[in-house]
Parts: structure tokens; sequence; C-alpha cells
């Protein structure tokens, strides 16, 4: 089975320069990898990092060291030492990400918003605007939403939106970041047939959920984050 | 409007190869030994506290400034690369008026004030040699609506246009030519926050539609986060810190970044 995302011997801490300096390390010696097809659940408790890996994989943390190896476009790209640019064309084609919060911009319809990265790889308005319809009536978001801007939606409107734009292309990877916390539970299990259909279709998913029902439903295996915590090293 | 082919594609060849450029006012830098390339549909922000060197830097880039040192080399649209500063002063004119636009932060500088708001951006077609002036009306007309200026404003002059109005009249009179590069100087500065808001989502809009390249300064770190793909920091005429927009937003790692980072005012 291909395996689309390798983690490899990453640290990474905070320096503190406004705080004298001080180092906050966040996650030590991260080892993993996911395979197309496979949901693999980062777990342990709040503030062990979790999220602060999904942000590296991503590109919005810098990396002290080690390497994020992403398969993008049948070549090799190491996301800790990628350009800008390249980068950002890993995000456009091979990686996607859904946030725990939805950054709003203004005046921008809720529709469009989850047509956008269709339309970034190219896809011509009228059919991304159609898919997206498609994905926000599955997510059961009131049709006389979608021609709003999502800044005054509620939390669970906003995150479904947030998941219509994260699941509407066919990226090979796919990062969760919490994407079931402020849903109902008819909404829940749309999402997770929605994860499903993605494994079926050889995804590589990586996630953080924090509901069990939902964790329970889509994990293939859960990663103990604890284990790379460099706080348990000192503790030991 | 289509996407811009060339920007999806990841071409090997930049649009701008910065290197080395310098600018010293007598002893005092200006800014120092900026080095950079700018790709076909990159937006770049250069943000930093005022006398930061930003808008120094975006002058030499874009020949309003002689660098000190340095060179700027810009791809024409024939694919070569021309060095701006070894260019006769009349094709840099041209350039300026062809390939490029610059919007400035106050619109009175950008604009003819006491020409009709349909003058001021058919004269830029003009200069590129379009004489039909049924034509030139027609596509005046469509730019004014496509930066949300009524069509009936037309015959009106920028004097009786409000701040916002002004300063998106400015946009669309540097885009009705088609540039492949835009620079901006603290496009909303001076401006009311709700006028704002609907100003970078216009240009943010028209950047994604036309594919094109823009080199942005601005002060505002929300500005840089909504319009830009990458960011430069700059402190004391120094390039400080460069990187992915969200990179350097989320895990800022020089002093000065962290320092205006969280200096941001949550609302």
């Amino acid at each position: 089975m291909a395996t689309p995302l390798v983690v490899s011997e990453v640290f990474k801490s905070f320096t503190m320069h406004l705080r004298d300096g001080i180092k906050l390390p966040v996650v030590n010696d991260v080892n993993f990898s996911v395979a197309s097809g496979e949901c693999v659940v980062l777990g342990g408790p709040s503030g062990i990092g979790k999220s602060s890996i999904l942000k590296m994989l991503y590109g919005n943390y810098a990396v002290d060291a080690g390497q994020i190896l992403v398969d993008h476009k049948d070549r090799l790209v190491d996301i800790a030492g990628a350009d800008p640019r390249t980068i950002l064309d890993v995000r456009r084609h091979t990686m996607g990400y859904v946030s725990q919060f939805l950054r709003t911009v203004p005046r921008v319809a809720a529709l469009d918003v989850v047509a956008e990265p269709l339309v970034a790889r190219g896809v011509e308005a009228p059919e991304a605007r159609e898919k997206a319809s498609g994905l926000l009536a599955k997510l059961n978001l009131p049709r006389e939403l979608w021609s709003l801007p999502p800044a005054t939606f509620s939390g669970g409107e906003q995150q479904r939106v947030n998941i219509a734009r994260g699941f509407i292309t066919s990226h090979r990877i796919l990062l969760l970041d919490e994407p079931t916390a402020s849903l109902d539970a008819v909404n829940r299990r749309v999402v997770v047939e929605m994860i499903a259909k993605k494994k079926r279709e050889g995804v590589a998913l990586l996630g953080i959920f924090h509901d069990e029902e939902v964790r329970e439903a889509v994990a293939d295996r859960v990663l103990d984050v604890s284990q790379f915590s460099p706080r348990k090293a000192v503790a030991a | 409007m289509p996407i811009d082919k060339e920007s999806l594609a990841m071409t090997d060849t930049p649009l701008l190869k910065v290197s080395g450029v310098s600018k010293f006012y007598g002893n005092r830098i200006g800014c120092k030994d900026v080095s950079f390339e700018l790709w076909p549909g990159e937006v770049l922000a250069i943000v930093g506290e005022s006398g930061s060197g930003k808008t120094t830097l975006l002058n030499c880039l874009s020949t309003r400034l002689m660098p000190t040192a340095g060179s700027v080399e810009y791809r024409m649209r024939d694919g070569n690369f021309r060095d701006l500063y070894h260019m006769s002063e009349a094709e840099r004119r041209f350039l300026m008026r062809t390939d490029w636009g610059f919007v400035h932060q106050n619109p009175a500088d950008g604009l003819r004030m006491t020409v009709s708001a349909g003058a001021n951006v058919g004269e830029r077609l003009m200069a590129i040699g379009d004489r039909h002036y049924g034509r030139i009306r027609e596509t005046a007309s469509d730019w004014l609506a496509r930066v949300e200026i009524g069509t009936d404003r037309i015959d009106d002059q920028p004097r009786a246009f409000s701040g916002g109005m002004r300063q998106r009249l400015q946009i669309a009179r540097n885009l009705v030519t088609g540039p492949r590069l835009v620079f901006m100087d603290e496009p909303t500065g001076g401006l009311d926050v709700s006028v704002q808001a609907r100003l970078l989502d216009l240009v943010r809009g028209l950047v994604n539609d036309l594919g094109l390249s823009a080199i942005v300064v601005t002060h505002d770190l929300a500005v840089a986060r909504l319009l830009s793909h990458r960011m430069m920091v700059m402190k004391d005429g120094h390039v400080i810190e460069h990187g992915l927009t969200d990179r350097v937003l989320d895990d800022p790692r020089e002093p000065y970044t962290q320092l205006l980072v969280s200096s941001i005012l949550q609302v």
C-alpha cells in the first residue's frame, strides 16, 4: 500500500523571545507514517502537541529538526525544508486541512468559500459551485445560508462550511483538527460517513477527534502523542 | 474570468529577481542587502513599522528610487530578463504604464483629480495606443463596475469621491491594462475599517481572478494574512524574517516578529 505521508525524527519547540527567551519544548523525535486508505487518529490529553503536529505537517509551524515527507506529484517533498511556493503547491494539490475554526473572509459567500479550493486548482466556477452545493446539502446546512458570508454563522454552521471546503477536493492526504467538535449527532454521522468514503478512495487521513464515538468509528489506529512529549522524558 | 494557468503550473521561472538591493541616504540605511524572487501569481507582503524601510524597498523595486547597490531583474513578456536599472528611462516608463501597476496609499498621488473617473481609467489605455473612444469608454465603464463604482459616476471627478471610492478608482486605473505585476503601498491605510474590508475583498478577488503578482507594503498584519502568500518582515532596513505568511504569523521566530504578532489587538 502506498504511504503518501512519512514523519521522521521531528522535533519542535517554541522560543519565547519576549519572555527572556525561554524555550518551550513541544514534541521530540516524532516518527510515524500514514498509508493510503488509512485513518490515523492522534491521541493523548490536551496540550500534548496534537494540533502542533498537524500544523507542522501543513507548514504553519516551522520544524526544529527532522523530515516531513509528502508524496507530491510523484516526487517526495520535505515540508520541513520546502520553500513557501512548494508548500502552497502541496496544499493546492496534495494535502488538505480542516482546521478547528474557519477563518472567515468578509463578504465571501459560504458557497464560494467551499468552492475556492477547486477553483484554485483550475476547475471552472459553475462546476465547483455545483460540487460545493452537493456537500453543503449533505451536511444539512440550510440553503438560505449558502449565499451569505459565514462570519455570522453559528459555530456548528461554520464548522460544516469548513468541512465541506476541506473535503471538496480529491487531495491524497487530509488533516482533520477536531472537525466534529461542535456538531450535533446527525451531522457527526454525516462526517463519519464522509471520512469512510475518503478512506475507500485511498486518501490518507490524519486527525484529532475528542469525541469517542467518532474516533471509534473512523480510526484504523490511534497514535499516542504523549510518547513524543518532552515533559514525559523529563519526568522519567 | 480564467485563472492564470502559468501560476497553477508552477513555472520554474520567476517574474522578478531581486539581489542585494541596498539604499543609503547618506550614512543612514534605507534598506540593506535585500534579495528575493517573486513568482507569477504570487503575492508578497512586506511588513514592518514606520521607518523600517519597507516603502524605500518598494520604491527601489518599482524604479521610483534608484538603489545604491544591487540589481532588480524583470522577466519581460518576451521571456527575457532585463535589469531595470540598465533600461532607458523611456523603456522603464513604458513598463510602468503597461505591464505594471502602482497603487499609492493616498489615491490623490495615483489619480488625476481634475479629470473624470472614466478618463482616469481610459488614460492608461490610451497610453498603450488605444484610440477608439467608444471602446475606451466601454472598458472604463466595465472596470468601474468591477470596482463597484456606479457607472453613473463615470463623468464625475475623483475630487467628488469618498476615500474608499478613490482608492477603488485607483485600482481600476492600474488594472485596466492587464498588468502582470502590481505594487501597493499601504492600500488600505487611512480608510475606515468597513471600507477597508470591502477594498481588501475586492483586491483579493481581482488578484485571484487575474493571476496577478503583487508586492504589498503594509503595517497591518491582518491585511498581510488576507492577501499574501509570502511575507517579509523588515526592521531597521533589514529583512529579519521571511517565509510563508501562515508560518510567519503562526510561528514567528525572530524576537521582533514575535513582538509584532503579539501586539495585535484581539476583537
